[in-house]
């Protein structure tokens, strides 16, 4: 039943390598949230279809996200002997055939693949690795998303796993936190103290119990980062969390997670049950006079539980509420004893530091903020995913190299950093290299790690809003600063989105955002004025607009744009008629149509539907367009309208 | 007079009890075990939560009704949700918003007097590459228009 930590890892290899050099073929598929949400369930299901038709015999795994979003689902098919293939945007059709084309006909379908890995190439078929998306990545937190079956603990440890516990185990708690403390590494959770020296005030606080929490509690919209991980490899946060524990002096530790991701849940669940069959976790760990014992607690749906005091009120039963600090987590945290809080990515770093050293560690990244960072890239980009790079990158690196720039030829307007507590940065920023200082300086934050992508269809003052509207919404109501501040911050917002504002209401915004920067309680209120701050500061224009001449550049804001049907243009077609949700068009067959304006919910449908060749729709801001009373007879040269059925753009 | 169904909800929240050892810090797992077995929080289980831990019934409502997750009145059989997060945003989700608002006839948070549709928002699914992106019983569409929205409804109904 004991094993030794060498058995168990002899064991793990073993497993490991007869499963590399495998007889049969193997099927990769990236089965997190993301990839079931675009559909690879069925994917799955019919490659094993196809598999049982032919009587191919195959091993089949579940992995992570391997971060390549926009190519989801993905597939990576590997036989025997050759390197392995990865095959993205699956539908079961395509992937039926590649399992044809591929196991059984020997023809690997270039045109399908995105990329191979292994010593040896495939004709026509670049290399996973050096594919412009993943070639500036440096994956340390990420190291085996994707690539290993989360829920088999053997899988973790023969690629390394656990050996950053047994090498801190053999260390004084002491020269495990010079480790740390060596390697740079900043909490990953947005505020970015030091976690060593987090450490280190935890650990000398007297008491003889002491905690350790894992906050999963990813609120941010747009941010994605701590749900992959746990789901593509909850053992690298566990590992860390082990490690800090050992470090601080803790024998009981938390994870808390939203109740919103179901599958990292399950994950976790099968992970602590796997290391308990191996004496990974509870009592003498691996025969050691360590102990260490996990609970889970899910999250209820309270933004505000990020922050470290609220949560720990959560924990705790409670409203989760944050309380002032000092008395820090540190000193009095949960349950009033000394409680050290890390996020998913820190944890998952501190057990690649303790497998590798911090010097290594160190060796990446910029001079104040060490080692690599996760991003959630999303929005008007390219290629969206989930992305590890080193600290200090450009952002126009991370937007045009790794993401593939702006879609449908439009111009980049602005990137969005730090979620709800971030800030708007425009194109004169691209060449900022994202680290702490550089994006705070710039009036953002790092923050978790949400990086969301707007073009110029992106009104900034319709954003500002919407950020403010969030955490307006998820204020805990305790503090007033940040109670009434952001009410009254999003009642200017509304105002001017909706063509009402004054011109004096710009200036109302920045005094009130600092006064709630500067009087709420926690990072909530803190950073919640960082989007406005900053699309006054970088986008005053836009503000100006909606202000002074009630038009909204980007066409965005509902109560200032208005739609009509261009009569020179218009062929009569009806296809707008018949799709307009709010029967707000009037028109006949080869006649003019016409938008009711009062009735008109603007929607964009008839924008949407209008077949591009006719383009006899027009969105406008603060202009208007002269339109007949009632249809009449079209005048425009007659074009083919195609079937009558045709109902999309094309 | 006590009615069957009382006495079968008092059955079913003891059996949740059971599980749990009376202390302050189970508020919330208990809160959520019996949010999934009756689909919303019946007054007569938060009172018996009440008694179980021992804690003022205002207390028990206090933290319930801090919490996004907890219900207090049923929910329709089957859910719409819309995802509110930034890529979605930016990508059009206000407009998928309106129009299920408009042909369900509630807002979020409401549910149809019929008990058949619960309209819901959600802060982000994490499908950030699929935008803007609804889920109609559980399945996720992605890319909607508000064409679609009809249809998906259409279907559904």
């Amino acid at each position: 039943m004991a094993m030794t930590f060498d058995e168990i890892r002899t064991q793990a290899v073993s497993e490991w390598e007869a499963l590399e050099h495998s007889e049969k073929p193997r099927i990769l598929i990236g089965a997190a949230t993301c990839g079931q949400a675009v559909g690879a369930t069925a994917v799955l299901e019919a490659i094993e279809t196809k598999l049982d038709q032919h009587n191919i015999e195959a091993i089949i795994t579940q992995v992570g996200c391997i971060g390549l979003c926009y190519a989801e689902p993905i597939v990576n098919i590997i036989k025997p002997g050759r390197p392995h293939i990865y095959y993205g945007n699956l539908t079961p059709e395509l992937a039926s055939q590649i399992v044809e084309d591929y196991l059984i006909n020997d023809d690997p379908r270039p045109d399908l693949a995105l990329g191979t890995v292994g010593d040896s190439s495939v004709k026509d078929i670049p290399k996973f690795f050096e594919l412009p998306m993943l070639k500036p990545q440096v994956r340390v937190a990420l190291r085996n998303c994707g690539l290993i079956d989360p829920e088999n603990i053997n899988h973790y440890i023969a690629n390394g796993g656990y050996s950053g516990l047994v090498r801190a185990l053999g260390m004084t708690p002491e020269t495990v936190i010079e480790e740390v403390k060596k390697s740079g590494l900043r909490g990953r959770g947005g505020a970015g103290f030091p976690t060593g020296l987090k450490w280190e005030f935890c650990r000398k606080s007297p008491g003889t119990v002491k905690y350790v929490i894992c906050n999963a509690d990813e609120g941010d919209p747009g941010a994605f980062m701590d749900r992959s991980l746990l789901e593509g490899d909850p053992h690298a946060v566990l590992e860390g969390m082990l490690i800090g524990a050992y470090a601080i002096g803790a024998t009981e530790g938390y994870i808390y997670i939203r109740a919103e991701y179901p599958l990292a849940i399950k994950r976790l669940k099968v992970a602590l049950k796997q290391m308990e069959e191996y004496g990974l976790v509870g009592d003498n760990i691996l025969g050691s006079d360590f102990s260490f014992h996990i609970k889970i607690k899910q999250g209820a749906g309270a933004f505000v539980c990020g922050e470290e005091t609220a949560l720990m009120a959560s924990i705790e039963g409670k409203r989760g509420m944050p309380r002032s600090r000092p008395p820090f987590p540190a000193q009095a945290g949960l349950w009033g004893k000394p409680t050290n809080i890390n996020n998913v990515e820190t944890w998952g770093n501190v057990s690649a530091i303790l497998q590798r050293g911090g010097d290594w560690y160190a060796s990446y990244g910029s001079e104040t903020s060490k080692g690599t960072k996760t991003f959630a890239l999303a929005g008007k980009i390219e290629r969206t995913g989930l992305i590890e790079v080193p600290m200090g990158m450009h952002l126009r690196e991370i937007i045009y190299g790794i993401g593939g720039g702006i879609p449908d030829d439009k111009r980049f307007k602005a990137v969005q950093t730090g979620g709800p507590s971030g800030g708007c940065l425009p194109a004169s920023h691209l060449d900022l290299p994202v680290d702490y200082e550089s994006l705070t300086q710039a009036g953002s934050i790092m923050g978790s790690g949400g990086m969301v992508v707007m073009d110029e269809d992106t009104c900034m003052v319709d954003v500002a809003r919407y950020f403010l509207s969030f955490t307006q919404a998820e204020s805990c109501g305790k503090c007033v600063p940040c109670r009434l501040g952001t009410k009254q911050m999003l009642d200017i917002l509304d105002n001017i989105c909706t063509g009402k504002g004054k011109p004096e209401d710009i200036d109302l915004l920045l005094e009130l955002g600092e006064q709630v920067k500067a009087g709420s309680l926690c990072g909530l209120g803190q950073t919640a004025p960082n989007p406005v701050l900053t699309t006054t500061r970088y986008f005053q224009d836009e503000y100006e607009a909606h202000i002074n001449k009630q038009q909204c550049p980007a066409l965005v804001c509902r109560e200032l744009i208005s739609y009509y049907i261009l009569p020179d243009k218009c062929q009569g077609c009806g296809i707008c008629l018949r799709e307009c949700p709010s029967e707000a068009i009037s028109g006949g067959k080869r006649m003019v149509h016409i938008i009711d304006q009062s009735k008109c919910s603007k929607c964009g449908t008839c924008l949407d539907v209008c077949p591009t060749r006719f383009g006899a729709v027009a969105k406008v801001s603060g202009e208007k367009v002269s339109v007949p009373k009632k249809p009449i007879p079209v005048t425009a040269p007659k074009l083919n309208t195609g079937t009558s059925s045709q109902s999309s753009k094309e | 007079m006590i009615t069957l169904a009382e006495i079968d909800i008092k059955e079913q929240l003891n059996e949740i009890l059971s599980h749990y050892s009376g202390r302050r810090d189970e508020l919330i797992p208990i809160l959520q075990g019996a949010q999934e077995q009756f689909g919303y929080l019946p007054l007569e289980v938060m009172l018996g939560i009440a008694k179980f831990l021992r804690l003022s019934e205002s207390t028990v409502f206090g933290v319930a009704t801090f919490y996004a997750q907890f219900k207090f009145v049923p929910s329709g059989k089957r859910t719409v949700k819309i995802c509110r997060g930034t890529a979605c945003h930016v990508r059009g989700a206000p407009r998928i918003l309106d129009e299920v608002e408009k042909r369900l006839g509630i807002k979020p948070g409401g549910t149809t007097d019929d008990l058949e549709y619960s309209l819901e928002t959600i802060a982000c699914f994490g499908s950030c590459a699929l935008a803007p992106v609804m889920v109609a019983d559980d399945k996720v569409y992605g890319r909607m228009t508000p064409t679609k929205v009809g249809q998906i409804l259409g279907d559904t109904k």
